[in-house]
This record gives structure tokens, sequence and C-alpha cells, in this order.
């Protein structure tokens, strides 16, 4: 495990027995109260008032440290918010996280969804029609999940091409890109599988040659066809089960993968974009120093290399940039 | 060079081939699987079910047999897939058989709408004499030998019948390029030749007439 210098923890989070205590008379003369002036004499005790108010102000953090000594969390949380990232990282970075926002948005629109959508062959355009028409901001929601299923699969490909031109699917992280591609694959599977949901004519369609284009594999593709309409035509278990494998198969598969993606993200870091050279340590021959010159600034993280390597050097070196997780 | 020898395990006998730890380690293994398989296995067998199932055939009349020519299509309307409406009615264009095309005179001839290559609905345009496909342009002529655009068949047909005067439609079947029957195909599948390989039969359909 890389060891790197700890930053300071917010006071607020650390546990009451870890934490100093407070200097005299910091805490004590809260706003409410009333002025010096207006009183004989500064009140030596604090009043019932102040104990109350200090206890209130106490009982989150309080809660906060009796969570934290039981589940360990805040020294995993402290590596995984303040780890290093490298020089040069810029906004193309944030394109994962709003893979993820995006996914978040189409998790919470669809659980509302749920409540009014029924998943029969008969009913469902009907159900669609009534959120769209009927229940207040119900056309507001259907629209976020629709329209947020293009943003989720073209902010997918943003970041998939980030992480291409940067160079960053290369040794050690191959297994991130790999995890990458499944959940682009899974994403689709969502995309695919919820266009039918509305049944009307466009999905309805939409879907008979997306079926189609399955069946065309050799070999297996009559079988798989089959398998995804649950029959040899599109029919009412077809919509049951786009819809089980829509709501609960990959939605499942999917948390599972981002948590596995972000696991690796933070535990083998980030790369420096690749107009970022990496930096010889100071103790190289003068050559590398006039190169380290020319770069601007000598050194950066404290330590010899920052993290602007790309590839071939070991995971776990020291001044990675990598967050110990 | 002296050799630790560890002491020997409880229970330990002159040429015993497995320990203790072994079997127990092999068989608490195996039983688990065993668990999840009895889990696993039903509940995807469930799921892949459906791709071993034959419907029941089913026929539909659609019209007496004098309301069919031999020159042109008359369209009808019958329901494939029971249970959802109208999402389970499909088209079909209907005729006589004729003579002079090598056919069965007076035998009607039920050609599928749906089109060879994904699966749209084509459309039979009188004035041309041609089904035409409006999502990729696949076009067929009058029996449904495909003429251009993607498609990578004819059209399928159904298997007809004349009970009591009325037209009856059964079930789908796919024609080779000679339209010759075989098992239904999905879109975009081909038929005949070295192809016929690569898109085996699927037990969920009927076989040919």
């Amino acid at each position: 495990m890389p060891s790197f210098p700890k930053p300071k923890i917010p006071d607020a989070i650390v546990p009451p027995p870890l934490r100093k205590p407070g200097k005299p008379g910091s805490g004590g003369t809260p706003k409410g109260q009333a002025p010096d002036d207006l009183k004989t004499a500064p009140p030596e005790r604090p009043s019932h008032g102040d104990k109350l108010l200090e206890m209130g102000k106490e009982a989150p953090i309080d809660a906060l440290g009796w969570v934290d000594q039981r589940l360990a969390a805040s020294g995993f949380l402290t590596g995984m918010l303040y780890r290093k990232v490298p020089k040069g990282t810029n906004w193309f970075y944030t394109l994962g996280s709003a893979t993820l926002f995006a996914f978040i948005v189409q998790a919470v629109t669809g659980v509302f969804l749920a409540m009014f959508y029924v998943p029969s062959a008969t009913q469902a355009y009907d159900s669609i029609a009534r959120i769209n028409n009927e229940v207040p901001l119900g056309q507001l929601v259907h629209g976020m999940h629709k329209w947020g299923a293009s943003v989720m699969v073209i902010l997918i490909f943003l970041h998939m091409g980030r992480t291409f031109f940067f160079g960053a699917y290369k040794y050690p992280r191959e297994l991130n890109w790999v995890i990458g591609v499944v959940l682009l694959i899974l994403t689709m599977t969502m995309a695919f599988t919820g266009y039918l949901l509305p049944f009307d004519q466009r999905s309805f369609w939409a879907s008979i040659v997306g079926i189609n284009i399955n069946g065309t594999g050799p070999v297996v593709g009559p079988y798989l066809s089959d398998f995804l309409r649950a029959g040899p035509e599109l029919g009412a278990t077809t919509l049951a089960r786009f819809y089980a494998i829509h709501m609960l198969l990959v939605p499942g598969a999917i948390i599972a993968l981002i948590g596995a993606h972000m696991y690796l993200v933070v535990k083998l870091g980030t790369t420096a974009p690749p107009w970022v050279k990496a930096e010889r340590p100071k103790v190289a021959a003068p050559v590398s120093q006039l190169e380290a010159g020319a770069n601007g600034n000598g050194r950066v993280n404290g330590s010899g290399v920052n993290g602007a390597r790309t590839q071939g050097e070991p995971v776990d070196g020291e001044g990675d940039g990598a967050g110990s997780a | 060079m002296k050799e630790r020898v560890k002491p020997d395990p409880p229970g330990y006998f002159e040429g015993e081939s497995m320990t203790r730890r072994r079997v127990f380690t092999i068989a608490s293994q195996g039983i688990g699987g065993l668990a999840a398989a009895g889990i696993i296995l039903p509940a995807v067998g469930f799921a892949v079910a459906p791709i071993f199932h034959r419907g029941k055939e089913r026929w539909e009349a659609v019209g007496p047999i004098s309301d069919f020519v031999e020159d042109t299509y008359r369209q009808v309307v019958f329901t494939e897939t029971e249970g959802i409406g109208d999402a389970g009615k499909t088209t079909a264009y209907v005729r006589k058989g004729s003579a002079e095309l090598d056919e069965n005179p007076g035998e009607p001839i039920a050609v599928s709408n749906r089109c060879a290559h994904l699966g749209c609905p084509v459309r039979f345009v009188e004035a041309a004499g041609n089904f035409i496909c409006p999502c990729h342009g696949g076009v067929y002529d009058f029996v449904g030998k495909v003429l251009g655009g993607p498609p990578v068949r004819p059209l399928d047909r159904f298997q007809t019948r004349v009970r009591r005067g009325q037209v009856e439609i059964g079930p789908r079947y796919s024609v080779t390029s000679q339209l010759e029957p075989v098992r239904a195909r999905d879109p975009g599948e081909f038929t005949g030749g070295i192809w016929e390989y690569l898109y085996p039969p699927r037990p969920s359909t009927f076989p040919a007439p």
C-alpha cells in the first residue's frame, strides 16, 4: 500500500474521543445571546439554553462519530475523496462522473415511472399515455427518463473516447477498460429493452427490427431471437421479458460493475493527459534535469515521479498519485 | 539438508490417498455447487424454455374463396399471436394460384407482409405489381421473389386451406429462392444452399408443408 501524506480531516467528521479539546471560550458565546452591554456581568456559567444549543450542535457529530467508530469508514472515505490526481487533470475527466450521474437520474426516474407503468401488452400503451397526460409531472419524469437514456449513451461514448485518446486504457488499467465495455453493452441492453416498453408503433417495429438483427447471428441467432421474444412471434411475454430485463436483471449488474469500475479508478488512480510528460527524479543525469527544468517546475508531488506515467511502471510505486483505497 | 517433517494429521494411516481435510473440502464444495445449480438451472431453464415450446397450430378464416382472384392480391388481417390485441395481428396478401405461374390453379396463396430483411411491413403496390418495403427499400416481385434491396430471401408465406368455402390461413413458413417451402425463419436469415447450416431450424416453428 503506498503511503501518502494524510490530508487534514475536517474536525466535524472526527469522532469525539480522537478530537482535540476545543480552545477555551472558542465556542462559548453563541450568536443568539444578548450583547454584553445589556447585562451587568458576562455569564460565568453557560445557561441551560446554551447547554442545549451545544448539545444540539454536537449531536450530528456524535452520531457520525458513533457510526464511524463501528464502520471505520472515514479512513476509506478520506483516502478516496482526498486522493491525488495527476497534473493536467481537466474537465474531460468529469465525463465518467457525468455518466454516473446520468445513470442515477435513470434509476430514480425509472423507479417512479414503475409506480404508474403496467407491463401488459394490452395496457402498457394506455398507462404511458396516462403518465404523460394525467399524472402530475408525469410527462416531465417520463421525458427525463426517455431523453436521459440518450444522454447516458452519448456520455458513455464521450467517456470512452476520452479514455481511448488519453491512453488511459493501458497498463495497469486494461481490466477497467474491459469492465467499461461490459457496462457499455449493458447500457445498450437497457436502451434496447426500454424502447419496447411504451408499446406504441415505433417501439413495436423498432423492437422487431432489433430482435431480427439479433437473429441474423450465425448458428445461435435464431435461438437468440426466440429467447428475446419468448417464442416465434413478438407477444405479451416479450413485453414482460423485456420489462424484467430492463427493471431487474440489468440494473443490478450495472450497479455492481459501476462499483468495480470506481474501485479500480480509486485503486489505480487516473492517468495524466498525454501532453503532460513524466518528470524524471532529481537524482538523474543533468540532461534529465534540463528536461525537468524545461517542463516548467521540477517536482510537484514531493516525490520523484508524479502521476504522469501511463505505462511500464509499477502500480504501487512511491508517489504514484494512486490513492490507497 | 534436513527436511522438516510435518507431524501426521489425526487419523492418518499408512497408504491413505486422501486426507480427511481434503475429503471435506471436496464434499462441501460439491454440495454447495449442487445447491447453487439447483437454484440456477431451473431459473435459467424457465427463461430459455420458450425456445423449445411450439404453440398450438392456429387456423383463421379470412373470407370466402370467391373473394380472391388470380391476377392481384387482397389484403387480409388476422391474428397470429393471441392475447395482445391489435399488436398480435399480422397482414397477408392472398390470391388464387395461377397456372401461368406454375401453381395449383385455384389454391389460395397467402404471402406474408413481413419483409425478409428485418421484418418491416411490406406493401403490395398494385401499379407496379411489386411488394415494396418502406424501411430499407427492399423490392419483391409478384410472387414475392427478391427484385432488389437488402432482403436475403423471398417473402414468407402462410399455409392455406379451404374449408366450407372459406379460405383459412395457418402457420407461417419460409421459402427458398426457388419458392420451395422450408421451416419458418426470422427475417434476415438465409434459406437454401450452404446458408442453411448457418441458421438451424427452430423447435418453436412448424415444419414446412
